[in-house]
């Protein structure tokens, strides 16, 4: 049984469980939007002194908190007891595509040499990282939610300011991909 | 005591999202070049189930397990807050690999950097907050 869920899990079980644990959140009280945590710790560390967007009730949101810390936990067991022996395969365009803009491929289901904290002092891992991380949390608050929230709650629900949001997901993507990858890497 | 059972859904997220390779970077260069049909296929049934999960409450009218009113609100109508936000959104989820969800996860994977990129969504999230009157929404 181990060895089995320890192999890569297909599309068409992954994608039904996500489902699934939307589901098991709206059955227990709780919904589906993981980009509301980052709101809920900006609160819960202050912001709301001197941001009205901030001044709400965080404990209402703490079911949150205990969820993505179980991503967490989920995250190591995943990594550890339920590790999978072989490495990452991805499309050998894909390779070769990133190759051309000088990003390896070893297997790993990161590049090494730009998710480390030594990359953090390079412009490459600084814009990764911290370029990155910070547009994720402005987008999905300005947006309104995720993929968690948006492509997945919101398309269940067929909310059609979801469907913006996700067409927005994409264009922002394909143009970080097509336009802006190749003057950065 | 009653947050136990967040966690242990949280769990299974974080496990699905780990086991699925939806929290890898190259996952999401493949997604966005549209060079496999992994990504769309983990979204694509997860929305087919989902769809299909949320018209059996509506219709049945499912409770949550203690018995209230299951709540699904339809958002407000705009399209410049959802496609500006989603655009900015989508720029940091191809650079970084890593949408909300998969941040978490990936801490747990041992990328220990990721505490980094979480308490940058922080500051975004925060600067959000305080330029949002002087967005359009």
């Amino acid at each position: 049984m181990i060895e089995f869920l320890r192999q890569p899990w297909s599309w068409y079980i992954s994608g039904p469980l996500i489902a699934l644990i939307m589901f098991l959140l709206l059955w227990v009280g709780g919904n589906f939007g993981v980009s509301s945590t980052l709101r809920s710790i900006c609160t819960l560390s202050g912001a709301g002194k001197n941001c009205k967007f901030f001044d709400f009730n965080w404990k209402s949101q703490r079911w949150n908190l205990v969820f993505v810390l179980g991503g967490v936990v989920g995250g190591y067991l995943a990594s550890t007891v339920l590790q999978n022996p072989e490495p990452l395969t991805i499309n050998n365009n894909t390779i070769e595509d990133l190759a051309s803009i000088g990003i390896g491929f070893n297997g790993n289901i990161a590049p090494a040499e730009l998710f480390s904290w030594n990359s953090l002092l390079t412009l490459k891992g600084f814009l990764v990282l911290i370029v990155g991380g910070f547009l994720v949390g402005f987008g999905a608050r300005w947006a309104g939610g995720c993929t968690s929230g948006h492509a997945i709650s919101g398309l269940s629900n067929l909310q059609l300011p979801s469907l913006i949001a996700v067409i927005g997901f994409f264009i922002g993507g394909l143009v970080m991909t097509f336009l802006i990858f190749p003057l950065i890497f | 005591m009653k947050y136990i059972k967040f966690l242990v859904i949280g769990i299974l997220f974080g496990i699905v999202m780990t086991k699925s390779e939806a929290i890898s970077w190259y996952r999401i260069q493949e997604m966005f070049r549209f060079q496999s049909f992994h990504m769309y296929g983990i979204i694509g049934s997860a929305l087919a189930i989902g769809i299909l999960l949320v018209q059996l409450i509506k219709i049945k009218g499912l409770k949550t397990y203690q018995g209230e009113t299951i709540e699904l609100k339809d958002k407000n109508f705009s399209i410049s807050r959802y496609l500006f936000g989603g655009i900015i959104f989508g720029f940091g989820w191809a650079l970084s690999g890593a949408c909300p969800g998969p941040m978490y996860t990936l801490i747990g994977n041992g990328f220990s950097v990721f505490i980094v990129v979480i308490l940058s969504a922080l500051l975004g999230t925060y600067v959000y907050g305080l330029l949002r009157g002087r967005l359009p929404h």
